[in-house]
């Protein structure tokens, strides 16, 4: 892997940096305060965390409307839809490959940002862990409305241990993800690509057709 | 909730008036005064201008004027113009010491067969108990209650503070200066004319006169009434701080026909929680009648309290907070005497700490209340009750609980000592205190089996003749002593793992009832996470080095 077969590709759209750095700074600030209230250290004090933890989770709540908008309206969901197709070399990469210099097996393309690991860890983040702890917390916010939304049957003893087992399963997340983000060419190449938007990768590699995001135009007939 | 009230606007500014946030959040609160909470401005206008309805000067009155030698006889001058005056007042608890809501032959109440923890029961021991009954002579059961000229106006009503009812005195003031041996102090007979001219509305001197001094003393009883209130700053209590509100307490406590707002045992002190803008003459004794249900600023999360938590909970943090409170008497310790003479130990605060006569004392200030579920009832065991003396035996309880939509977290003084009972028919013992030796009194003779067949043979209950010490408890509803709202509670009293409310189970509480199951799985997966990357990250770097080689 020199530098001198690589090129510069435009990975990441404004709003996605966005969309990813502002999710950063709410998770990190709901999962200090989050465990504050849960009794583990003090810092904000419990008024405070309370109401920041409030504050934040319903911006992300708001904010992951916005994402979901821009995710069918610009077709990027296709990014996430699952497979098992290269499914075993990527994990034979991260546990072999990747100790002996070998190339990824999935390089990263505009129409082919996710391995299909990524694929399934960010499928289950978006679709099933983040909307489960949206939901849990924004019942627990609106605790003392459940009887007027007809939800006075809920127990608050398991929403609220739903949404402590999510915080755990986001922190763990976090770090796999803050570990493997310095897998790339260098320890940082990752890291400069959500922020600039830019990402280094090897030239010529040959994307496949299902891997990406566009759908195939239909073959004129010979 | 009003808390998405700022959230809302916050998020629209950003967002150019965002599309998702559900829309009942628009239909919520406007903030009227950003700078005060509501319940604070409606409280205000609800005691602004105090006004003065008084028509008449009782000095004027030639019937004051004439020559008084005894109470009832000033009593008589009064109903002369207040005729319905005594009718009126003997219908009231301050009169018949009963609980006018339980049948009179249960005799439930103090002036029954009650119980508490203090100096037990007053069968027997009628005259001293009674010298803070708003009445003349009740010196045994065989009193008047009838008698209108027997009740006592001037203990209620009088201004000049000189009127002082002689302790043992049945009710009665003295006729020569007398002193109390108890006290030291020296009792004077009233200037009658003086002290029957100056009659007014009952300020915080009358009724503290009996209820800062329940029990026989300064702040024995309550632990959130005593001498402090008479002149309390703001600092003590908020409503009657003569630096503030200065509230006598008749301005919560309203009265219709000398019938006075307030608990009376079993029966709450409201049976609905209504503010003034519901019912414009709902007596004002809650702190929803002037504040509202919801009287913190919108948004602030305390407003989501207010329907299982008492605003008592958090406002009033610990109680006695300038004058020590009884918080211990050990009844079993009496009895002991120095040189063959009974004898009394003073504590750091100068109350007593011991008392040959009646045992052991331990007093406390700035306590931290015990918290429970309280619908503002109240129950207590009379003395036909039976009781278990296996573990101690609570002598009064607040009637509640966490699925009762009327009862709330409430603060309580819990009074805790040793007093007698009949080992044998396993019932609370009316004890003959109150005598001179050789009548069975326990304060003459020193012996408790004669005070005990002596006091219940008067009640006219059974006594076996075997009797010992069960540790009692006995509890106040603490409710005055408001402190300013920068004293209010944090949240962390409450919501950490050993908070006040650590006792209160059976209900989740964040930052206290957190699953202990998912925090081992959550941070063994959080930790297998750590250590997962780097053994990977270090597999990584050596990996690396060895290919660099």
């Amino acid at each position: 892997m020199t530098s001198n077969n690589m090129v510069n590709i435009y990975l990441y759209t404004r709003y996605e940096r966005f969309w990813h750095w502002m999710q950063t700074a709410l998770i990190l600030l709901l999962l200090v305060t989050g465990f504050e209230l849960n009794g583990l250290f003090t810092l904000f004090g419990f008024k405070a965390a309370a109401e920041i933890h409030n504050f934040a989770g319903l911006t992300w709540l708001i904010l992951f409307a916005f994402f979901v908008f821009w995710l069918f309206t610009t077709g990027e969901w296709r990014q996430y839809v699952p497979t098992t197709r290269k499914m075993l070399s990527v994990i034979r990469y991260y546990t072999y490959g990747i100790f002996r210099g070998e190339p990824h097996p999935v390089p990263k393309r505009k129409d082919a940002k996710h391995n299909p690991l990524q694929r399934l860890v960010y499928l289950s983040l978006a679709a099933a862990l983040l909307p489960v702890q949206m939901a849990t917390g924004f019942l627990y916010w609106g605790y003392n409305s459940w009887k007027d939304w007809g939800l006075g049957w809920l127990s608050l003893e398991v929403v609220a241990a739903i949404h402590l087992a999510g915080a755990f399963a986001i922190l763990s997340f976090l770090i796999v993800h803050i570990y493997m983000i310095t897998t790339g060419h260098t320890v940082f190449a990752h890291t400069r690509a959500m922020i600039s938007g830019w990402e280094l990768v090897q030239e010529g590699t040959k994307i496949e057709d299902w891997e990406q995001k566009k759908r195939k135009a239909p073959q004129p007939v010979a | 909730m009003e808390g998405c009230n700022r959230i809302w606007r916050w998020a629209a500014a950003v967002f150019f008036g965002a599309l998702v946030l559900p829309s009942w959040c628009l239909a919520q609160t406007q903030v009227l005064d950003e700078n005060q909470a509501p319940g604070r401005t409606m409280a205000q206008q609800a005691t602004k201008g105090p006004q003065i309805w008084i028509t008449a000067d009782h000095s004027l009155h030639p019937v004051l004027q004439k020559t008084f030698t005894s109470g009832p006889e000033v009593t008589e001058a009064c109903l002369s113009c207040h005729e319905l005056a005594a009718g009126q007042f003997q219908k009231t608890i301050h009169w018949s010491w009963l609980d006018p809501n339980v049948d009179s032959k249960m005799k439930v109440g103090k002036g029954g067969l009650t119980m508490n923890n203090f100096c037990i029961n007053l069968q027997s021991n009628e005259p001293r108990c009674t010298s803070c009954h708003a009445g003349y002579g009740w010196k045994d059961k065989n009193f008047d209650f009838s008698n209108p000229h027997a009740v006592d106006c001037l203990v209620c009503h009088e201004q000049t503070g000189t009127y002082k009812k002689f302790p043992t005195g049945a009710g009665f003031t003295v006729d020569q200066p007398t002193v109390f041996k108890g006290n030291g102090k020296t009792y004077k007979p009233p200037e009658w004319n003086a002290v029957a001219q100056s009659v007014s509305r009952p300020t915080r001197k009358n009724c503290g006169t009996c209820h800062f001094f329940g029990g026989g003393g300064d702040g024995v009883k309550h632990g959130d009434l005593d001498s402090s209130l008479m002149k309390p700053n703001k600092e003590l209590d908020v409503h009657m701080g003569v630096d503030g509100q200065n509230f006598d307490c008749v301005r919560c406590h309203t009265t219709e026909v000398h019938s006075i707002a307030g608990r009376i045992y079993s029966t709450p002190a409201a049976m609905e929680r209504k503010s003034l803008i519901e019912d414009d003459l709902a007596p004002k004794i809650m702190c929803e009648s002037c504040h509202s249900r919801t009287p913190h600023k919108p948004g602030v999360k305390a407003n989501d309290h207010t329907d299982k938590v008492a605003c008592q909970s958090c406002h009033i943090p610990t109680f006695a907070r300038v004058n020590p409170t009884k918080m211990w008497w050990d009844w079993s310790k009496a009895g002991q005497k120095k040189d063959g003479k009974p004898y009394q130990e003073k504590d750091e605060f100068g109350k007593p700490k011991y008392d040959s006569k009646k045992g052991e004392f331990r007093w406390a200030k700035n306590v931290a209340p015990e918290y429970f579920w309280f619908n503002g009832s109240l129950k207590g065991l009379t003395a036909k009750d039976t009781i278990d003396p296996g573990k101690t035996v609570a002598v009064s309880w607040p009637v509640g609980g966490k699925d009762d939509a009327n009862s709330r977290i409430f603060p309580f003084k819990v009074h805790r000592g040793k007093t007698p009972y009949d080992k044998i028919n396993k019932t609370m013992v009316i004890p003959h205190l109150f005598g001179k030796p050789g009548t069975g009194a326990y304060w003459g003779d020193f012996d408790w089996k004669k005070s005990a067949a002596s006091g219940m043979a008067y009640a006219g209950l059974p006594f076996s003749g075997e009797m010992d010490f069960v540790e009692t408890s006995y509890v106040f509803p603490i409710t005055h002593m408001v402190a300013p709202k920068n004293k209010a509670l944090k949240c962390s009293e409450c919501h950490a793992k050993n908070g006040r409310l650590a006792n209160l189970t059976g209900f989740y509480m964040p930052g206290r009832d957190a699953s202990k199951v998912i925090q081992y799985i959550g941070w063994a997966v959080v930790f297998g996470s750590l250590a997962g990357v780097f053994i990977h990250g270090l597999g990584r770097y050596i990996a690396r080095g060895r290919k660099e080689r």
